[in-house]
């Protein structure tokens, strides 16, 4: 792929990465020269099995049989009426097991490792859903696991810390930095480097050095691949139009990648915009309030000051709260094939209650900043006008943090 | 090759002495505690400086160039005040090669050309960027040669025989061989293992290769300079910084470092 200057157009949304990984500007390979090796073995492993029908029929027997998909695209009534316009549909991957759409590329990246001989599996974990899905995968097939966690987000999340440890992982608090995601981002690929031989990096979402950002997407993208043949079945046609929540990014482009040839399609990704996207950079929108840089593996949008140091950012959801985005976001920002836009703090936790009466679903905090945009914009559209938003994960782990914001006490 | 750099190298060899190369971050503790090691490194013993740029997110550093890092940003380090410091020293020693190690992204958001100008105007001879791996060579190197800088390679215990000319490839000054699979600071430099690899490596180039990233003591600087063109030392002297000790003992233990690496070392 050669880089699309502004305004004009590629003949497929989908041909991305180019050979050196980018997506236009953005994506590459960023990282240590120890590491280069690494990562190159695993472009190489990762082609050869993405062609062979046993890794497939693989991944797809452990879909059904252990992840329980497809997960149902449901059509959502009382939303629909209350938000009196689009006819709204939910595409449940909080019905997976482990309760997010982060085992679909768990899974697939496990399968690697073992095919590569891998025996130690580490990760990096914000909220905790990643860091449990990868423990529980781990379990599954008596893989070793670590799970690097900031030490704040450490105390924020203690259910999922316990299940991770229950599940067999080591979780290691990391101190450095400023003890959130990214500081676990960069504590992992420091446990990579000193751990070349055995050990096999699971990245949680479509960030760090090519070919995570391709491949956590390709995993990611049965998602949008089911909801294709699901609308087709419920309406025999595509859906107008996509919405789901972004951090780093992984549930969108799963939902996205397989429609970016659909024109027709309209794609709205929501960014999480914390007390407001505005100079006081207290959010997590790195499109709408970051700018192109280098951190993690791949050049991107992320959150930083003028000399380039990065930013920590906020957003009341600990998924989102990640100051970069995958870069094929950011490629897709700069063409336009995507719309990005942001939800606050307090318009998902609006949008979180709302969920849970009007539907008997208590959404993650992660896709009620989605479902606060829909309730914005579904009321403008017709009610012939076929909206899919994607469910990403469950708000059990979120009762503590909604509960605190609400200013009810309960007890865990 | 920078012509410091080179002349630096060609004098050491001439001498039959090998390389001592020490490393401090810009601006810490302070800007004038660090302005103040790093005029007093020459006179201690050093041959090569390289001078840290300052990063929130250094992801192949141990614990004490992290925490450097983070004590220099809290003192107000830019990627500006770091090239004027180097401009100062300048200003005062114009033998000494220094070389900037960091990070790609205050770079970038630096402006590559802008920042490649300003770096060789300020008397910096080269670069070494941690995450620029050979593979994204065109994003800097091209532009760091054009102003004269040489781009310092890494090699590692990754690199083998069919990853070598890669690295080498456009490599100039001189080559930086990691020692250990790990982050800097973390383990000890096993000489017996080194050895072998810098062999294989000298047998493919003509640049000087230093040792870095698991030396830590005068004995080790020793054990190493007897294998390698030179060594590097940076995470035990940043400590001592960070310790808050005074400017004049870190300069002295540099100086034992010094010796060490230049077979100099009292019996």
């Amino acid at each position: 792929m050669v880089e699309t200057p502004q305004g004009a157009q590629p003949n497929s949304y989908c041909s991305g990465p180019d050979e050196q990984g980018r997506f236009g500007k953005f994506g590459g390979r960023f990282v240590a020269e120890t590491l280069m090796p690494l990562i190159l073995d695993l472009e190489r492993e990762y082609e050869r099995a993405k062609h062979e029908p046993e890794f497939a029929a693989e991944m797809q027997d452990l879909w059904t049989h252990y992840v329980g998909r497809p997960s149902p695209l449901y059509f959502a009534p009382r939303l629909t009426e209350h938000l009196g316009g689009a006819k709204i549909y939910l595409k449940r991957d909080e019905l997976n097991h482990t309760g997010a759409h982060k085992i679909n590329n768990v899974l697939g990246q496990i399968l690697l490792a073992r095919r590569m001989g891998k025996t130690r599996i580490i990760a990096e974990t914000g909220a905790g859903q990643h860091g449990v899905a990868t423990a529980t995968v781990c379990a599954r097939f008596g893989l070793k696991c670590i799970v690097y966690m900031g030490a704040t987000d450490v105390e924020r999340q203690k259910p999922n810390v316990f299940r991770m440890q229950l599940l067999g992982a080591e979780v290691v608090p990391v101190r450095a930095g400023r003890a959130t995601l990214k500081d676990a981002m960069n504590e992992a690929l420091r446990d990579w480097v000193a751990n070349v031989r055995d050990t096999f990096y699971c990245i949680g979402t479509v960030a760090g050095p090519h070919p995570y950002p391709a491949m956590v997407r390709d995993f990611q993208s049965i998602i949008g691949r089911e909801t294709k043949e699901q609308m087709q079945a419920a309406e025999g046609r595509l859906p107008d139009s996509l919405v789901a929540c972004i951090g780093g990014g992984s549930n969108a482009m799963g939902l996205f990648y397989p429609f970016l040839d659909d024109r027709t399609v309209r794609i709205i990704g929501v960014e999480a915009g914390g007390h407001g996207v505005d100079d006081r950079m207290e959010h997590a929108a790195s499109l709408n309030g970051g700018r192109p840089g280098v951190l993690h593996g791949n050049r991107t949008y992320l959150l930083q000051d003028a000399d380039g140091q990065i930013l920590e950012g906020h957003s009341i959801s600990a998924g989102l709260d990640y100051p970069g985005i995958g870069p094929e976001h950011s490629w897709l920002h700069d063409i336009g094939r995507v719309e990005y836009v942001s939800a606050t703090d307090k318009e998902a936790l609006d949008a979180f209650q709302m969920c849970s009466r009007l539907e008997g679903i208590i959404p993650a905090l992660e896709p009620s900043h989605a479902l606060a945009y829909v309730a914005k914009l579904a009321p403008t559209l017709p009610n012939d006008h076929l909206l899919v938003m994607n469910m990403c994960g469950r708000g059990d782990k979120d009762i503590f943090t909604v509960a605190e914001a609400l200013g009810e006490e309960i007890v865990a | 090759m920078s012509s410091r750099l080179s002349a630096t190298f060609d004098r050491l060899k001439s001498e039959g002495r090998k390389a001592f190369i020490a490393y401090i971050m810009a601006s810490d503790p302070s800007p004038e505690a660090s302005f103040e090691a790093l005029r007093g490194l020459p006179q201690a013993g050093v041959d090569v400086i390289e001078l840290g740029l300052p990063f929130t997110d250094p992801m192949a550093d141990g614990p004490a160039i992290q925490a450097a890092g983070q004590r220099a940003l809290a003192a107000g380090a830019t990627t500006a005040s770091t090239l004027e410091m180097a401009r100062r020293f300048r200003a005062e020693n114009d033998a000494t090669p220094i070389v900037l190690m960091g990070y790609f992204n205050p770079i970038y958001s630096y402006g590559v050309d802008k920042f490649v100008a300003d770096a060789a105007e300020a008397g910096i001879d080269g670069l070494i960027i941690v995450d620029i791996p050979p593979e994204e060579d065109p994003e800097l190197g091209p532009a760091a040669r054009a102003a004269g800088l040489d781009l310092i390679r890494l090699a590692t215990p990754t690199s083998d025989a069919k990853r070598l000319p890669k690295i080498l490839e456009g490599a100039s000054g001189f080559l930086y061989y990691v020692s250990i699979t790990g982050i800097t600071g973390s383990a000890e430099a096993d000489a017996a293992q080194v050895g072998p690899a810098v062999a294989r490596i000298k047998a493919a180039t003509d640049l000087p290769v230093c040792v870095g990233f698991g030396v830590k003591t005068p004995e080790s600087a020793a054990e190493i300079s007897k294998i390698a063109d030179g060594v590097v030392v940076g995470s035990a002297i940043v400590a001592m910084l960070g310790e808050g000790r005074p400017v004049d003992d870190v300069l002295d233990f540099v100086k034992r470092l010094a010796d060490g690496a230049h077979g100099t070392s009292p019996a």
